[in-house]
């Protein structure tokens, strides 16, 4: 054991004078290890951080909702034609249902359009305007920065108040005065109550709460179209998770009834869950992962050839070295320690390389917006995939060089 | 003290279709504290027998014993061994490792005998102190001139005490007068009670040596002893 550590020592030291022998050559064979680390963590920072985008975006819509809707979000089943052919839901749709159903926790409607959004010179562009009532709030998991949301009484007499998301506080009200303040949308002016705390999800897009504006129903129908423009959705959410299928299965039975389905009808409306969002995003990182794997993998392989490539003529260029060695005590092992240490150390120097660079990226899709984040484990990641690619394309040379004959390589010229 | 008894030993290489006899039927006994020099014309077996001597290679057919181990049942891995403990080889192209300095060029054996870092800085450069280059520690072989190379490569040879020093035309690539020098070493060495195994087709080179084995097609031609050391005296050849 002692002397393996020796054997392995001299191996190191060697190597390292060997590859800062070769200055350029080493640099070039490590190119092929940089871009393969590189891509091994700039992808897996990237996968984990869509993922987590998406686990915190459906996340804020809460485990335990469902969402009465004209459109189903991810049945396929249903051709197109037929969820347009539905008939839209309507206000009188809700309030039939609130009538009647007992177990969810909270229900409210909601309906959305897009608006410009102003106040003073500053204007927001076509924004997600949600047209909701007070119950609204019981159904998500909104926090505020600042101020509430608007009240029964705001609600049910269609005040002009509204609730920002966080984004567009920002753009509108940079000094921090949003509340109490005013907005225009679309000309028509509206009281800020509330402002929403940030809710970080990127993958929501315009759907993401930090870019919506809330306001209550009744004005989106006075100001900006009518009734039965566009479905309603509606938003309920169960006591807990347990609860979830009792309230589906009641939600299904009302709605029928509601909607005057004879028994032979299939439903007109779909009962949304974010469980079907998340099997929809776990099934796309999960491709998304699979791609990086396999194109990181080949970047890897590639790398790895280039090492292996290099590590051949660096024993062919040894040879008589290798004899010198071997004729002073040299074992087979040592030999074989001696040039897989080599082929480690230039992986593990181009991982590294390739460590820092992947850095750097992060740091500069990190100012565009995209999450991505170097953490320890990428560093792991990095060091002992670029250690086992060192370790396995060392591996035939380092056996070619062990098996050499003493009298030959001392010989070679 | 019996190091080396070698019986009937033959090497036969492939080349080809044909069959070498690099070694026909030799047999030879070298005594601790022994300076045997080995000569023969190019052809004679005498690399072959070196290679042999050296454990670098093993007999087709015959007896080796090194001190009582059989080498020629020997694995890699105890050749390995052997080599480094009991083996000091001295090569006519010095054979230094290039990029390392004179003292880890001494060092190495000391390393691949598992000897721990102070005590290997110590005694190597102790040796290099023994051949006189005591101030050229930290110089690269490419700073150095031929003779101080084969003096590192010396020093590299008695690091580990070994039991027989091989040397192989050691002064072969060198001037008469640095090789002079160099036997000089080799003399001073031998009678510290090292013993001395020297292959060589000079035979001025070879008179340093106590006694002379001939080889010739494979064959030992003549063994004898030369009573009469570190005179130069010119000699008729059997």
């Amino acid at each position: 054991m002692k002397n393996f550590l020796f054997e392995l020592k001299e191996g190191l030291y060697i190597s390292f004078k060997a590859i800062l022998g070769n200055k350029i050559r080493s640099v070039l064979t490590t190119l092929g290890i940089i871009i393969g680390v590189w891509a091994v963590v700039v992808m897996t920072m990237a996968i984990r951080g869509i993922d987590e985008s998406f686990q915190t975006g459906v996340a804020s819509l809460g485990s335990d909702n469902l969402y009465i809707d004209k459109w189903a979000w991810f049945d396929n089943d249903i051709p197109w034609w037929e969820l347009r052919n539905r008939k839209n839901l309507d206000m009188d749709n809700y309030n039939q249902y609130v009538d009647l159903a007992k177990l969810p926790l909270a229900i409210a409607p909601s309906v959305w359009t897009n608006q410009t959004v102003k106040h003073e010179e500053k204007l927001v562009e076509f924004i997600l305007i949600t047209g909701t009532t007070d119950d609204y709030i019981k159904t998500t998991n909104l926090s505020f920065e600042q101020g509430r949301f608007f009240n029964e009484l705001e609600s049910n007499g269609g005040r002009n108040v509204a609730v920002l998301g966080s984004e567009i506080n920002k753009k509108l009200f940079p000094l921090g005065d949003g509340l109490g303040n005013f907005v225009k949308i679309s000309g028509r002016k509206f009281k800020v109550v509330g402002l929403l705390e940030e809710q970080g999800s990127w993958v929501m897009g315009n759907f993401n709460p930090d870019n919506q504006v809330f306001i209550p129903i009744q004005n989106i129908f006075k100001y900006f179209h009518s009734q039965h423009f566009r479905s309603i959705t509606i938003n309920v959410r169960a006591a807990n998770s347990q609860m979830v299928e009792d309230v589906k299965e009641e939600a299904i039975g009302i709605m029928r009834r509601v909607r005057g389905l004879k028994y032979s009808d299939r439903n007109d409306f779909s009962i949304n869950q974010q469980e079907g969002l998340l099997n929809n995003i776990n099934q796309t990182v999960g491709v998304i992962q699979i791609a990086g794997l396999v194109i990181t993998g080949l970047a890897l392989f590639v790398g790895a050839i280039g090492i292996m490539n290099i590590m051949f003529v660096s024993v062919k260029e040894r040879t008589k070295e290798i004899g010198i060695r071997k004729a002073i005590g040299a074992k087979s092992r040592t030999i074989l320690t001696q040039f897989i240490a080599e082929a480690a150390m230039l992986c593990l120097i181009g991982g590294l390389i390739g460590l820092f660079l992947a850095t750097v990226t992060s740091m500069i899709i990190a100012q565009m917006d995209f999450p991505s984040k170097i953490t320890p484990d990428s560093v792991i990641l990095a060091i002992s995939v670029s250690l086992l690619v060192g370790i396995f394309s060392g591996l035939a040379p380092a056996y070619t060089a062990s098996k050499m004959d003493p009298v030959d390589s001392l010989r070679y010229e | 003290m019996n190091i080396i008894t070698i019986e009937h030993i033959a090497k036969i290489y492939q080349v080809g279709m044909e069959e070498v006899h690099a070694l026909r039927d030799v047999s030879i006994n070298i005594n601790k504290n022994e300076y045997v020099a080995i000569m023969g014309p190019s052809g004679s077996g005498k690399s072959t027998l070196m290679n042999m001597l050296g454990c670098l290679d093993t007999p087709t057919s015959g007896l080796y014993n090194f001190k009582g181990h059989n080498v020629s049942l020997m694995n890699d891995n105890d050749l390995a061994n052997i080599r480094n403990k009991e083996i000091g080889f001295v090569f006519q192209t010095f054979n230094l490792l290039p990029r390392s300095d004179a003292l880890h060029n001494v060092e190495l054996p000391l390393i691949y005998a598992g000897v721990g870092s102070t005590e290997r800085k110590e005694r190597a450069a102790a040796a290099l102190d023994n051949v006189g280059l005591a101030d050229r520690m930290h110089h690269k072989p490419n700073e150095l001139s031929g003779g101080q190379r084969q003096r590192v490569a010396v020093a590299r040879a008695l690091v580990t005490n070994p039991s027989i020093i091989l040397a192989d035309e050691p002064t072969g690539n060198l001037d008469s007068k640095t090789g002079e020098d160099i036997m000089t070493l080799f003399n001073e060495i031998y009678s510290q009670g090292n013993t001395i195994i020297l292959v060589t087709h000079e035979e001025y080179i070879a008179e340093h040596a106590a006694r002379i084995v001939r080889l010739r097609d494979g064959l030992i031609e003549s063994d004898e002893t030369v009573n009469k050391r570190f005179i130069p005296e010119k000699k008729e050849s059997v």
